[in-house]
């Protein structure tokens, strides 16, 4: 476990103890049960309405889980209102205040801890410097561009001296440059400040390329949990499979299975794929195969089928294939060869295939495109 | 011009004519020395009526009790009816709506059935509880007001706490603020506005009513009920005097208000930013609401008191002699009648025992009526006397 820190650094875990969250007979969160370790960067990935708000809102206090348990640094949350937690939520709409100067937003958390107003002025200041933008301490807040708001926002919070540092889809008003922009910052600033981070997106993008580990949620329920690559390489249900990144889908049936690997049934042949999550299945269970756009190759030597090429959209470096093999829609990326390659033409007939260890067969399962 | 701009102009003039032409009567008769309110004919200008308005202790009295009043309904229905759209605010929208009947139902009810209720409940307790002392015009008056006034302020605030993001409420309790501290640092100041329009409304809500004052104020009476009885014994041209304060105070606060609604707005960058009002220094200081205010206040201290120096008797007096003398030439000719009549039926009497003689001062002393002086001893000095009534403060 990396949380066995000294003493001298603050246990800043969260621990999610099988909480449940319902509004009446709607669940919002269901059973979620995991760690979130000390000074990690972790994510909450998952489609509009999942749940991922209403699971934030409970760690920060504003909401006591319908059952279970909220832990933070091993200590029992329950009835802990959130002016008492260790915790600073960054809001979806930030929520800054609009009376005050951009210093006064940032000194509000001391002055409602009675430090004096000099102190509280050099405290913004430093923070100010912090993110990068000294000397507009003065200004208004509606003076402030997107971005600016955003680390005033980060800003605000960190004053508190926060152990969890909760942020809700804090990048989602910004234009797609200054998102990534502030993706590097973020990731920066967490690392100088050492505290835990949990951070709400539907932007799997976001999820990937700054988090220590991703929770991947639908429908109330935490799907998966694990580092960026093994959610994306290794997902355990239909749903992470189909909402992270871009996958093909085939239906088909077990024909049997030897250790990791099994062979699946489908009106497009029959293919040798690893099995997802370590599950057994028995012949004639019904499962489904999926295979990367990327990891479809032409002039594979196994699992190869035939397809025809309908359409292609070219993106530069990429060139996105689609074919048809049977009633079957598929997507094939193909890395632009430059002039030395050659690029298939339309209604092509095209060979491909895939490595055994690139296909995942999971359980039959709600999709990303159905939540 | 086309036709189409011709009408709509004149309808325009028509409208405002219909809207404000009352009130420019009203005010011009504030200032003509007749005794009755009118523009014509024209006597002459006088200033009196403003000094006749003030020596009014009735009406002072009830000024006085108003602005007790007044404040007092302040003090109360502000705090009450932000307590009130708070917690609307918090409750689920079914409770919300019913709640919100509730509190909106004393604006809907008659004001004379508030005023008799405030009275009867009131009085009950008192007698029951012995408080007794609390039995008067100044609490009952209040009590009764707030009853509906504050469903007014309620109304206000609500209307500002729509557009309260809850949320910062949220953030503040999560930066550690205690409840309390959210709602002084971040729920009061937003509401600021709106406790001041509130204040303001209720204020003037509470100074003109009527129909419950009249039953609650008892044998006291505030500035409302002591003008409706005033009225109710003839009106007088004290009462445009005061239509001309009133009017002043409302185009002060107007003009006021306008030139600061219009800085904030060109400071926010809209559309009155690019006036070139604000591009030059001097044009910009002028219109500050403080400057406006001010030069306002000064403009209107000046008039009031080069009005309160403007002395109307002479030409009071000389309107007086004039109509002492068409008397005179009326009684005149009617004594010219009668004697032609007496000389018909060939009767004598002696002219000093005239039966007009006696009403009118005396016929046989023409040269008293030459006098201007209000303290002839003439019946019509006595009655013309009171014009120069409001004089008396010099
Ligand atoms: N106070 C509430 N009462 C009833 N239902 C609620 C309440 N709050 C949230 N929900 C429901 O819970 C579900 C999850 O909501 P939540 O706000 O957590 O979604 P989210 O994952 O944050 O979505 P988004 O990405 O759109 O912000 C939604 O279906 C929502 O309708
Ligand atoms: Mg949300």
């Amino acid at each position: 476990m990396p949380d066995q820190t000294p003493d001298r650094i603050p246990d800043r875990s969260v621990l999610l103890d099988h909480v449940s969250i319902r509004f009446g007979n709607f669940t919002a969160v269901d059973n979620a049960n995991l760690k979130i370790n000390s000074g990690e960067f972790f994510s909450f990935l998952g489609p509009s309405g999942c749940g991922k708000t209403t699971m934030l809102r409970c760690i920060s206090g504003f909401s006591e889980p319908t059952e279970g348990k909220v832990l933070i640094g091993g200590k029992d949350m329950a009835g802990v209102g959130p002016n008492k937690r260790p915790t600073a939520l960054i809001f979806q709409h930030l929520a800054l205040f609009p009376l005050m100067t951009v210093a006064e937003n940032i000194a509000f958390p001391l002055e409602v801890r009675g430090v004096s107003k000099k102190e509280r002025r050099k405290k913004a200041d430093e923070l100010l410097d912090m993110i990068a933008l000294p000397g507009i301490g003065d200004k208004k807040v509606s003076e402030l561009s997107g971005g600016q708001k955003q680390r005033v926002a980060i800003a605000r919070a960190l004053a508190v001296e926060p152990d969890i540092l909760l942020l809700d889809e804090p990048l989602s008003a910004l234009d797609l440059k200054l998102r990534q922009h502030m993706r590097t910052e973020l990731r920066a600033i967490q690392k100088q400040v050492g505290v835990t981070f949990i951070y709400i997106t539907h932007d799997q993008g976001e999820a990937l390329t700054m988090s220590d580990r991703v929770a991947v949620m639908s429908r109330g329920v935490i799907e998966q949990v694990g580092e960026p690559d093994r959610i994306y390489n290794r997902p355990r249900s239909a749903f992470v499979a189909s909402f992270v990144g871009e996958n093909n889908a085939l239906q088909g049936v077990i024909k049997g299975q030897s250790g990791d690997l099994a062979a699946l049934e489908t009106p497009m042949g029959t293919f040798e794929a690893r099995v997802g999550g370590g599950r057994k299945y028995k012949a004639g269970d019904e499962a489904l195969l999926f295979v990367r756009p990327e990891q479809l190759i032409p002039c594979a030597t196994e699992n190869t089928f035939q397809a025809t090429l309908s359409r292609q959209e070219f993106e530069g470096a990429t060139n996105h294939v689609f074919a048809k093999a049977g009633d079957t829609e598929l997507r094939i990326s193909m890395v632009n060869a430059g002039l030395a390659g050659s690029l298939p033409g339309q209604g092509e007939s095209l060979s491909l295939g895939f490595a055994p260890m690139n296909g995942t067969i999971l359980p039959v399962g709600h999709m990303a495109s159905e939540s | 011009m086309s036709r189409h701009t011709l009408f709509g102009g004149a309808y325009a003039l028509a409208f405002f004519a219909f809207l404000f032409g009352p009130l420019v009567i009203m005010a011009t008769t504030a200032f003509n020395s007749s005794r009755f309110p009118r523009v014509a004919p024209w006597e002459c200008f006088t200033t009196g009526w403003f000094g006749e308005l003030f020596g009014n202790a009735r009406l002072m009295e009830g000024l006085m009790n108003s602005v007790i009043i007044g404040v007092g309904v302040v003090a109360l229905a502000v705090p009450i009816g932000l307590a009130g759209a708070l917690a609307l605010s918090e409750l689920p929208p079914k409770l919300r709506s019913m709640l919100y009947t509730v509190l909106i139902l004393p604006i809907l009810i008659p004001g004379v059935v508030l005023g008799i209720s405030t009275i009867v409940l009131w009085g009950q307790i008192t007698r029951g509880t012995g408080a007794g002392f609390l039995y008067n015009g100044y609490f009952l008056t209040i009590v009764g007001q707030i009853t509906f006034v504050s469903a007014y302020a309620m109304l206000v605030f609500i209307a500002r706490l729509q557009r309260f993001d809850a949320t910062q409420t949220e953030a503040a309790l999560d930066l550690g603020a205690t409840p309390g501290q959210a709602f002084r640092k971040i729920l009061l100041p937003f509401m600021a506005p709106a406790i001041g329009s509130a204040a303001f409304i209720t204020l003037l809500a509470s100074f003109e009513n009527y129909n419950t004052t009249v039953f609650t104020v008892l044998s006291e009476s505030t500035f409302t009920t002591a003008l409706a009885s005033k009225v109710r014994h003839g009106t007088d041209p004290s009462l445009s005097a005061l239509a001309v304060i009133i009017i002043t105070l409302t185009l002060v606060g107007a003009l006021t208000n306008e030139a600061y609604q219009r800085r904030k707005e060109a400071e926010a960058g809209g559309r009155a930013s690019r006036s070139p009002l604000y591009a030059n220094p001097v044009t910009r200081a002028l219109t500050h609401p403080g400057i406006v205010f001010a030069i306002l206040v000064t403009a209107i201290g000046g008039i009031t008191y080069a009005g309160s120096q403007y002395d109307s008797s002479v030409c009071e007096a000389a309107v007086l002699q004039e109509k002492l003398d068409r008397q005179e030439e009326l009684r005149a000719e009617q004594r010219a009648r009668i004697e032609a009549q007496e000389a018909e039926q060939g009767v004598t009497v002696p002219k000093p025992d005239s039966a007009f003689g006696g009403a009118f001062g005396g016929v046989g002393t023409p040269a008293a009526p030459a006098a201007p002086k209000p303290e002839s001893p003439s019946a019509f000095g006595g009655a013309f006397g009171g014009i120069t009534a409001p004089k008396t403060e010099e």
